[in-house]
């Protein structure tokens, strides 16, 4: 039976940040806005002439924060000089929570427990959504909604229609939530406005919480307007690892059980084999065999999809006493540099640079095309990376694949696209 | 709070459904000022539209109004052409935001395939209602909220912020 008044974990924090007893999917309303987040590329200098225009302050700088990883470092002088404009941004309006080059925003954003359940956050990107990871409710937005969220503290939203995305059981040895995330793309489409993905199921509850982030962050892929994961004990595990002395009150964010949900999905996590998207578009995923043999002429690890420390860990396991193939580069751009700290403490980046992993410094680097590990035409790469769009990596005469960051140092192994599993089944065999 | 709701009216313009943000502001003119890039707003699919259009007038779609990029011209070239409102079966989540936050209005409206090309058009925003005065149908769509109908009569979002914290619309 569906109450009247019951509601989803995503529709119970937009009536809190909206002030009202209840909301309902369409519905638009008017939420208060618990944090905002911008970078260099899409931040300060895009609103910095805007607030002068309008001759406005930041409402609140204690619920801001930033982080410069997109221009990082800087390769040029342009680049330098937004860099420069985001430092003064960051001093002008009193911004403390800015990571200047620390990594990527959304990383940043979780390492350090910005976020908590039930907030309602915006960010001035399109992976916004990674923030669901911790049961907040966080979006992506533009320059011009951006100026209007600092001044006024508020945003209009209007309340999207929940999905439950559940998987069942165990994801195999070598799969991993990039997986999950390129089947969803190929299996629900890459248009799926005004929805809310809430990802659940005991697979989704063993994931750690730098997985669960990939699952929200590829949410943008699917075209949602954000992706969600109502919290549970490593949660709040993570968040007070991050410094947050959080209470387990945190976990009563939850959907009614009775809540109504438009669509309910249920997928066996243990069938899923490790996949991979070929050229141009997430939503041309299969699983790997179907490109197996593709030859290669770069592996990349890096972006806030694929360069966490859980998946240097995934790539280490592969390359542990192995070499990449000769004329194939392996580049490594770790999310953070927190997780290149941590990776150089547990052994992790001897393994990836005893295989032969050029380490490049964190940031957005060559994902977008901003930073190091560009390809040139006829380029093939496969990344770690959430897109693959026609000449988002540098030239479009490029061919970008992604899979995981399994299937990725597995490729760099062999020189063309496969199968991780192989390489982690002899090892056990041994 | 009344943000003034006029009736606006206009011949239909009734185009199918998904007219993505490609349609709208194609990617080989982007980089071109707004006075050049909408005259290739929808011309893949109405070649005439861009020429024919008299300002007033209403686009209807069908699914997915404006998918695709971010781009906030796919709204700014409709809006320059003079069209008063979108009226479509559902519309992508960027693409409505950018077009209220540019000042041009959307209304979702479920019967928008009922809508004949060329047909003179009354709506009213604020309370969801498409008159056809050339079928004599009348029809509901969502009606838009009070503070919406605000952005669009200040001409967008930087001038109504403006307007509430200086008691007036940016210049
Ligand atoms: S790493 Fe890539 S996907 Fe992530 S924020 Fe940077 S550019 Fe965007």
């Amino acid at each position: 039976m569906i109450t009247p008044t019951a509601m989803t974990l995503s529709e119970k924090i937009i009536a809190r940040a909206a002030g009202r007893e209840r909301v309902r999917p369409g519905e638009i309303v008017t939420c208060k806005v618990d944090l905002a987040m911008m970078h260099d590329s899409g931040g300060p200098r895009r609103v910095q002439p805007q607030l002068e225009r309008l001759g406005a302050k930041i409402w609140d700088p204690s619920k801001v924060v930033m982080a410069s990883d997109h221009f990082v470092p800087p390769p040029d002088v342009d680049s330098a000089e937004i860099l420069a404009l985001t430092r003064r941004f960051a001093r002008d309006h009193a911004i403390d929570s800015f990571y200047d080059m620390q990594g990527i925003c959304h990383v940043v954003l979780q390492e350090h427990a910005h976020l908590l359940p039930g907030m309602f956050a915006v960010g001035g990107d399109s992976h916004s959504p990674s923030g669901g990871a911790v049961g907040a409710f966080m979006v992506g937005i533009g320059a011009t909604e951006m100026t209007g969220v600092l001044v006024t503290g508020e945003i209009w939203v209007r309340v999207p229609e929940s999905w439950l995305i559940e998987w069942r059981g165990e994801l195999a040895a070598g799969v991993a939530a990039k997986d999950i995330m390129l089947f969803l793309c190929a299996e629900l489409g890459m248009s799926n406005d005004y929805k809310v993905m809430q990802y659940t199921g005991n697979a989704v509850a063993a994931l750690s919480m730098n997985e669960r982030l990939v699952l929200c962050n590829m949410s943008a892929e699917l075209g949602a307007k954000t992706g969600i994961i109502a919290p549970d004990a490593s949660t709040l595990e993570a968040l007070r690892k991050g410094g947050q002395a959080v209470g387990n009150d945190a976990l009563s964010w939850q959907s009614d059980p009775d809540a109504r949900y438009e669509r309910h999905f249920e997928f066996d996590a243990g069938a899923l084999a490790p996949q991979v998207a070929a050229p141009h578009s997430p939503a041309n995923s299969a699983a790997v065999d179907q490109h197996a043999g593709v030859r290669i002429d770069q592996a990349y690890i890096g972006a806030c999809t694929g360069a966490k420390l859980s998946d240097l860990r995934m790539a280490a396991q592969v390359l542990r006493g192995r070499k990449v193939a000769r004329g194939v580069r392996l580049l490594i751009a770790p999310a953070s540099t927190r997780t290149t700290r941590e990776a150089a403490a547990d052994g992790t980046l001897e393994i990836l640079t005893s295989a032969g992993a050029i380490m490049l410094p964190s940031g957005c680097g060559a994902c977008a095309g901003y930073g190091a590990g560009v390809l040139a035409s006829g380029d093939v790469c496969i990344a770690s990376t959430a897109r693959n769009f026609k000449g988002r990596m540098g030239s479009p005469d490029a061919l970008v694949y992604l899979g995981s960051p399994y299937t990725v140092a597995a490729s760099a192994i062999r020189g063309t696209i496969g199968d991780p599993r192989e390489f982690l089944q002899t090892r056990a065999a041994a | 709070m009344n943000a003034a709701t006029p009736t606006l009216s206009g011949r239909a313009w009734v185009f199918g459904d998904r007219i993505d943000t490609d349609l709208l502001s194609p990617g080989y003119a982007i980089r071109k000022p707004i006075e050049e890039l909408a005259k290739h707003c929808l011309e893949a699919v109405r070649p005439e539209f861009a020429r024919d259009i008299v300002r007033g007038d209403i686009v209807v779609g069908g699914e997915g109004f404006g998918i695709g990029s971010s781009r906030e011209q796919a709204a700014q070239a409709l809006r320059y052409l003079g069209v008063s409102v979108v009226l479509a079966k559902s519309a992508a989540r960027i693409f409505y935001r950018n077009a209220f936050n540019l000042g041009l209005p959307v209304m979702i409206m479920p019967d928008a395939g009922q809508i004949a090309d060329g047909a003179r058009l009354e709506v009213d925003l604020g309370a969801g209602l498409v008159r056809d005065a050339t079928s004599g149908r009348e029809f509901r769509g969502e009606p838009v909220p009070d503070f919406l109908l605000e952005f669009v009569a200040d001409g967008g979002l930087i001038p109504n912020l403006h307007k509430r914290l200086h008691g007036k619309p940016a210049a």
